[in-house]
Order: C-alpha cells, then structure tokens, then sequence
C-alpha cells in the first residue's frame, strides 16, 4: 500500500466554498444546511411506523402521525444522504477511505468508542433541546445573522474551551 | 425571488441531495473528518475548524445580504430561526460537553463515519440514543422549559442596535481579527502528531 493520503484544502478557501453551499442551499431551497434533524426525521418516522399507538399518545411524536412527515419527503434526510456520497467522493479521491478508531496514542481504542458513544448522546440531547446542532443552529443561524446562531455558537464553543482542560489527557 | 424551489416538491428534495453531496464533500475535504483536527481547536494545536467555520458563516452572510440588497433573496421568505434564549444556552453547553468528549458534531461525524471512521460510527450510535432519550422524556423533563425566553426572531442587528449590513461588517471583522490572534497562538503551541 503506498497510497499518500492527499493535504487537506485550505481552510479559508474551504470556507468560503462552505459558505457559497449555504448561500445557494437559502437561495435554491429557503433553507440551510443541517445535519442532527435527519437523524429526528428518521426517528421519528420508525416511531410512528413500529409503534403508532405509543407515537400518537407521546407530546413529542403525535404531530409526526400523519404522512406529511414521512422520511421520504424530509429535506434534511435528502440532504444527509448527499453528505454521505460527498464525503466519500472528497475521501476516495484523496484516498483517505480506511477502516480505523482515531485516537490519541495515550488511549485505547475501546476508551475513545465509549467517549464516542457518551459524546454522541449529549450531543443528541442537547441539539433537540437547542433546536439543532452546529450545522443547522449554528451556522445557517449565523449565515442569517439570527441571534440564536450565535447563541448556540458561542454555547457550544465557549463550553469546548472552558472544560477542554477536563478531557486534555484523552486528546494531546 | 428566493426560493426558487417550492418546500415540499421533487426538484426540493432533490436539490437537498446536491447541496448535501457538496456540503459533505467540503466538510470532508477540509479535515472535518478527523476528531483529533476538529478538537484541536480547543487544545490550541489545530485552527482548521475555527477558520473554516468562521469563513463559511461570514460569506453566507456576506452573500445573503448582496442577494437581499439586489433583490433575489427576501429575508421574510427564507428561514429565520426564532430565539429562545435558555434552551439554546442550556442545549448549546450540552453540545459543547458532546464536542469535547465525542470528537465530533453530528454532521462531522457522518463524514467521517462515510471514510470508514468507526469512532464517528459510535458517535452516531450515541446520536441516536441521545435523541430517543430527548423525544421518550420531552414531556416530563423539556417541553415547557423548550419554550421559555421566547425572544422572537431577533436578529444581531437589533441587538447591536445597527443596520443588518453593519452588522454583518462586525462579524466579518471579528472573525479576520480572531483568525489573526489563533494564528498567534498557534505558534507558540507544539504541534501534535495525528
């Protein structure tokens, strides 16, 4: 194997490309782009499928009983969907497709899958609770100069910065 | 005059699908699919994500705010999300918690799930929990704190008591001066193998 991974794009020209997508995706579509609402959508489409009865008596789940919420019509699923396949173009072209756990050297494999997993939950949790996540609050709320994009922002990044020290060990 | 696209119809989802290949595309290109690049941020080894982050927001609003001025976008007619103020803040610290421990945010970790990273994997799986645990205790823990500090559609600019596009010259500033002072930092960090 004497493949070499490829350098990463520059961050600023990733940018601006990032911020054109999200320019075109409110101009084309009304919308930017998200990411923890796909996994909502789907959710909640196998709730009201598998279990109809518990998902019309929940608070949460009755307003998904109805087919206008079906997966199929859900833009941030479409939207993931397209993710998936761009990542994998962008990652097989600088032959970046490997089977791995990344972690740092100073942990195991199985400590990093359960922070992982515990990383996940919360993230989970608290995107429901903020009304999205870093993609769909945070930076389509900034692309539209909404205070709550900068609010969650600043959330997530100011708590990242302020208990980093905590978790040091398990990163450098 | 923006949307161009009826919400709901085929040409919708479809562009979703496009717009969503180039946005993982990108995401993926930039490093955003390792978690050691994207929490080197906090650690002060790895900028990548700040300036990506910042440079995107800062030409979608630059961008919107053009296609606004010129009249191809109306801002009544995109989406404007509401502010409530603590479940953001609250929502928002969970998340930061999740950053540091997980490595990733959801739409990272779906790139990197995408090239074969099985950590991003687990992340996902944890997503999923996290959001089943929300939807089964949403009635007796956060359906009416959801609700709470309701503070409408607010935008910087009321904040700021500013003109939109002032508000956006701000921004643009904030963000070239913090990429300048990270660039700073940064040299007086020890680079980190990974």
């Amino acid at each position: 194997m004497s493949y070499t991974q490829q350098k990463y794009m520059n961050p600023y020209v990733a940018g601006v490309l990032l911020g054109l997508v999200i320019t075109a995706s409110f101009v084309i579509t009304g919308q930017g782009t998200g990411a923890s609402g796909a996994f909502k959508d789907i959710i909640a489409a196998g709730v009201v499928k598998f279990t109809p009865e518990f998902a019309e008596s929940s608070a949460f789940f009755n307003h998904y009983v109805g087919a206008e919420h079906s997966p199929a019509k859900a833009w941030l699923v479409f939207e993931i969907l397209g993710v998936i396949v761009g990542a994998i173009l962008s990652g097989a072209l600088a032959n970046r497709i490997a089977l791995k756990v990344e972690h740092s050297p100073k942990i195991t494999s199985k400590t990093r899958i359960i922070m992982a997993i515990a990383g996940g939950v919360l993230f989970g949790l608290g995107s429901q609770l903020g009304r999205g996540c870093t993609s769909g609050a945070g930076l389509s709320g900034m692309a539209v100069m909404s205070a709550s994009g900068f609010i969650a922002v600043g959330a997530i990044f100011g708590v990242g910065y302020a208990f980093a020290w905590v978790f040091k060990k398990y990163w450098v | 005059m923006a949307p161009l696209i009826t919400p709901g119809s085929e040409f919708d989802l479809m562009w979703a699908f496009i717009i969503g290949i180039a946005f993982g595309f990108i995401l993926e290109a930039a490093g955003f699919s390792t978690s050691r690049k994207l929490v080197g941020l906090f650690y002060g080894y790895d900028f990548t994500v700040l300036k990506v982050f910042f440079t995107a927001a800062v030409t979608a609003a630059t961008g919107l705010l053009l296609f606004n001025h010129f009249g191809i976008v109306d801002f009544g007619a995109i989406y404007v999300p509401t502010t409530f103020l603590w479940p953001t803040v609250v929502g928002g610290s969970i998340m930061g918690l999740g950053f540091l421990l997980g490595g990733f945010c959801p739409g990272t970790s779906v790139c990197a799930a995408a090239i074969g990273k099985l950590d991003a994997l687990a992340f996902l799986g944890g997503l999923v929990l996290g959001i089943l645990f929300y939807t089964l205790t949403f009635e007796s823990i956060w359906m009416e704190f959801r609700k709470t500090s309701n503070l409408g559609v607010l935008l910087m600019s009321d904040v700021m008591g500013v003109s939109y596009g002032v508000s956006v010259l701000i921004f643009s500033i904030i963000a070239i001066a913090t990429f300048l002072l990270v660039s700073k930092i940064k040299e007086r960090i020890a680079d980190v193998e990974y």
